[in-house]
């Protein structure tokens, strides 16, 4: 039978087990379901395959794919193409990890224990601030529960976020908040980065925070030191979403006075996987630990006076709060936060550095390419690892077009913004070289529309 | 290693694990780039290790963990069944790893296929109409099912405020009901640890937007009067959500969207086989019936001419609850599990799961109270009560079954049985397995009557003694 590989017990272990309940056979189980609800027939499913089938299947779907490993990447906008390194794979496919539940009995998880302490450390240190969590789901939900944290450490029910934040960020903080009776006021994105003077004009009393993300989507880097002195003026909390890979030459948010410091921890050591498992996070100050959402695992001692980890604070947690909760999040992505953890002790404070550099380098160059051949960026303002440019014709249809050259160009601008239709986001990890550049250059100069070609 | 050591510990400068490509362009300095209010001053104080380091301090820390593939592992309402490694090698496989979210449709055929068929298996298994694969774990499903039970009812013309939940519910529940914006209405089990119509009845009102039920239900027993409940829901205008935590139990043998339920969520992670990774990533696939397929989150995955794509143009629907399309590379996962099992194999899966648990209950029933007995499903609860008066409470069994190389089963939970240990064998555990694991509590039951001391200072063979978990919510040290 299918799946028997799985299932340990024969058909005469079963016989027994169920005699040793008394029941005279398996129906006898079944008594407290009414007749009316118990399937009658199978399940419409196809038949069991062997292991051997079922991974041909996959490796079929798998090779329909257009991958990073066929393809040269420059697709950002919020899930990245960068290297992932040999030992991150290999600790977290141990079975210690990947096989053991979340870590509720202490004495016998301290594995997973304190390799989140270790996660909780380091994304302290990368965002300047005291606290972390375990991890969230991904960049968009850290996004919508720093928000909720904020209403429900001011009690008030604006926010005012910048229209260049991630749009599928914002888009889940607005599902979010659609149980609320929230008022949600966006700036405008016309320039590319946030106006602080905008921002500033908006904020009133009943402001609870003020959202801005830098780099942004745009890949420019925000002027959080403007923007947050507006902030700090008021009541209102900064709730700053970042890319971690650019921690390493840009300051911390705790710089500018942020509150709550949000982001997507793909990048760290996670593969794209189609956008999914990535890893959100979540730090903010001492003073607002009891309000942080998820778990947290802190330092003790055992019986012995050994020092050891446990998950603590469990009294914000939804299986304790129930329905006085403000944050409903169980399950997250521990595993995800361990290559992170893993990721970042093999890159080390030079390593970051180095591959911020990098990224920086890499886009520059594209940048002053694309530039001298008339096509200049759309938008003015620094930027980190990404950036728009104007290609003068559809950017998705330029899309389609450069995967017969076997690159994927970037994100057309258009899936988000109808009036960006001919812009492309373009983004470089420290996988590119110099010739994939000068090709994708080659290939927009040879199809773009824009600047002095047009 | 030295207990608590970290890699922080470990660092010193010099040593370094990582190697990078050198870009051959010129080096761009950020300082040339960003104003210098925007660049970092002084170290971010990363660890600086070389790689064998990281390896030994990972490994290290590895051994200390419990976790399935190294024995028992009976966490109630868990379902910690063992994780079938073909799942890792294909959800491994380059085409997926390396695919970027955003590529266009057709680049992307092989990944849409995936979710799309395995949505229409988990369609069959549940008996609903249609599906979102995007929730990346239970509760995360739960809040999704609960904003479209909003806008469902936002569309009917009138909103409604309150969400029954009985008293067994998973802690998620009511704080899912919150987040969503709904009161949460706690509802008593009836005595039988049931659902009872009538104990319903007076809570049903216009302002009931909707009931969440668990089935088979935290005590391990199936709602048997589900089919009136829903009908009486149903009746004044609410909706009927499950958590569909427990399915294990069902797989093949009753089908929620047979039994009224309008919406219910899946845990990968639990029934269909994906690791759990020590606390997620998982998934929470939320399926529905025709009428709520209009609210179905963004992006809607369809398949159009033999052509799978992906849909944004969906007026009533929630709107985007993941920044992409969910835990994608779980889904491999769970659709390599499923073809493998095929129908017979996912029924005698559930039926397993039902004989070891109903076996172990047998077992244990003549030492430990459990104060639901009957037939259980896939679970059950038992009650550490009468130990009381020696002195011993729950957790010192839990702790003292450490030491006989068991992970304790769910203590403490549901609320609503006192001392409550809550045992969850699954199907993938021996005969063999669960005879150890009965002679060991039985054990520890006559050590309670012995030496209850012995009990009460558990566990001993432990990585660490027992945790001072009050200390650390006292002295808050949570990072470094």
């Amino acid at each position: 039978m299918s799946g028997a590989c799985y299932l340990p017990n024969t058909d005469a272990d079963r016989k027994e087990m169920l005699r040793a309940t008394g029941a005279a056979g398996f129906d006898d189980l079944l008594v407290d379901i009414p007749e009316a609800v118990r399937m009658k027939g199978a399940l419409a499913l196809e038949p069991g395959l062997s292991e051997y089938e079922a991974r041909q299947r996959l490796c079929r779907l798998a090779g329909l794919n257009a991958s990073a490993d066929n393809y040269t990447c420059f697709m950002g906008g919020g899930s990245y193409d960068h290297y992932v390194p040999s030992i991150v794979g290999e600790i977290a496919s141990r079975p210690e990890f990947y096989t053991a539940y979340t870590p509720y009995q202490a004495e016998i998880s301290q594995g997973t224990l304190q390799s989140i302490y270790e996660f909780q450390s380091l994304i302290a240190r990368l965002t300047g601030m005291e606290v972390s969590n375990a991890s969230l789901y991904d960049g968009a939900t850290a996004l919508a529960e720093g928000v909720l944290m904020a209403l429900s450490v001011t009690r008030k029910r604006k926010v005012i976020v910048s229209g260049c934040v991630n749009p599928a960020r914002l888009g889940v903080m607005n599902t979010y908040l659609e149980g609320g009776d929230t008022v949600v006021v966006a700036t405008g994105r016309e320039s590319g980065t946030t106006r602080p003077g905008e921002v500033a004009s908006l904020i009133d009393d009943e402001t609870g925070c003020v959202v801005v993300e830098s780099p942004n989507f745009f890949g420019l880097v925000e002027d959080l030191e403007a923007i947050g002195r507006a902030v700090k003026e008021t009541k209102a909390l900064f709730v700053v979403s970042v890319d971690p890979t650019s921690l390493g030459i840009l300051a911390p948010p705790s710089a500018f006075g942020a509150d709550i410091v949000v982001g997507e921890g793909q990048a760290l050591g996670n593969h794209m996987n189609y956008g999914g498992p990535n890893l959100g996070f979540m730090a903010t100050t001492a003073k607002y630990m009891r309000k942080v959402p998820g778990r947290i695992v802190g330092k003790t001692v055992d019986a012995d006076g050994k020092p050891c980890f446990c998950l603590t604070l469990q009294t914000r947690e939804q299986h304790i709060r129930r329905e006085r909760a403000t944050s409903n999040i169980c399950t997250n992505q521990a595993l995800n936060a361990l290559c992170a953890t893993v990721y970042l002790s093999w890159l080390g404070e030079e390593g970051l550095k180095e591959l911020g550099r990098t990224c920086l380098s890499l886009a520059a160059y594209a940048a002053r390419e694309l530039e001298s051949r008339g096509f200049g960026p759309r938008f003015d303002g620094a930027f980190f690892k990404e950036f728009v440019v104007d290609l003068g014709v559809d950017a998705g249809e330029f899309v389609l077009a450069a995967l017969d050259e076997k690159i994927l160009a970037g994100v057309p601008m258009g899936m988000f913004y109808p009036d960006l239709e001919n812009s492309l986001l373009i983004s470089f990890t420290e996988k590119r070289t110099r010739a994939e550049i000068d090709a994708l250059v080659s290939l927009i100069v040879r199809t773009g529309g824009g600047g002095k070609k047009a | 290693m030295i207990p608590g050591t970290t890699m922080l510990d470990k660092s010193k400068p010099g040593k370094r694990a990582y190697t990078l490509p050198t870009p051959d362009v010129e080096m761009v300095d950020p300082a040339a780039v960003f104003p210098p209010g925007l660049l970092r001053e002084g170290p971010v104080g990363l660890p600086e290790v070389s790689e064998p380091e990281i390896a030994r301090h990972f490994v290290n820390l590895s051994v200390l963990n419990h976790h399935v593939d190294k024995d028992f592992y009976p966490l109630g309402s868990c379902t910690m069944k063992y994780n079938p490694k073909v799942g890792n090698d294909t959800s491994g496989l380059p085409g997926f790893t390396g695919l970027h979210p955003m590529v266009p449709d057709r680049m992307a055929q092989g990944a849409l296929a995936v979710m799309y068929e395995l949505g229409r298996e988990l369609c069959e298994i549940t008996g609903m109409d249609d599906i979102t694969m995007a929730p990346a774990a239970g509760a995360h499903g739960e809040l999704t099912g609960m904003l479209m039970v909003r806008a469902y009812h936002a569309a009917q013309g009138k909103q409604r405020k309150k969400v029954l939940i009985p008293d067994s519910a998973h802690g998620t529940n009511p704080a899912s009901v919150a987040v969503a914006g709904y009161e949460s209405v706690e509802v008593p089990s009836g005595p039988d640890g049931r659902i009872d119509p009538e104990v319903i009845k007076p809570f049903l009102d216009d302002d009931v937007a909707a009931i969440m039920i668990t089935n088979p239900n935290t005590l391990g027993l199936f709602e048997t009067h589900i089919c009136e409940v829903t009908r009486l829901v149903h009746e004044v205008g609410g909706l009927v959500y499950m958590d569909g935590a427990n399915m294990n139990a069902l797989l093949g043998i009753s089908r929620p969207g047979d039994f009224g339920v309008d919406i219910v969520h899946l845990n990968l992670h639990k029934t269909f086989s994906t690791p759990h990774g020590g606390g997620g990533p998982g998934s929470g696939p939320v399926a529905v019936k025709e009428h709520l397929m209009p609210f179905l989150p963004v992006p809607y995955i369809s398949k159009e001419g033999g052509a799978y794509r992906l849909s944004w143009d969906r007026e009533r629907s929630i709107g985007r609850i993941h920044t992409f399309y969910g835990n994608f590379a779980v889904t491999v996962r769970a659709y390599c599990y499923v073809l493998m099992m095929g129908p017979d194999g996912l029924r005698r899966v559930a039926e397993d799961a039902l004989i070891g648990a109903n076996y172990l209950m047998a077992k244990l029933g003549g030492r430990f109270d459990i104060p639901y007995g009957g037939v259980c499903k896939h679970e059950f609860v038992a009650s550490g009560k009468k130990f009381a008066g020696k002195g011993v409470r729950t957790n010192d069994i839990a702790k003292r079954l450490m030491d006989y190389g068991f992970h304790p089963p769910t203590v403490y939970f549901p609320l609503i049985v006192e001392e409550a240990l809550m045992i969850e064998p699954t199907e993938t555990e021996s005969k063999h397995a669960l005879d150890s694991f009965a002679e060991a509590l039985i054990m520890i039951s006559e050590e309670i009557e012995s030496d209850p001391e012995k009990v009460r200072g558990a566990p001993y063979n432990t990585p660490v003694r027992r945790v001072d978990e009050a200390g650390a919510a006292r002295s808050l040290d949570v990072a470094q």
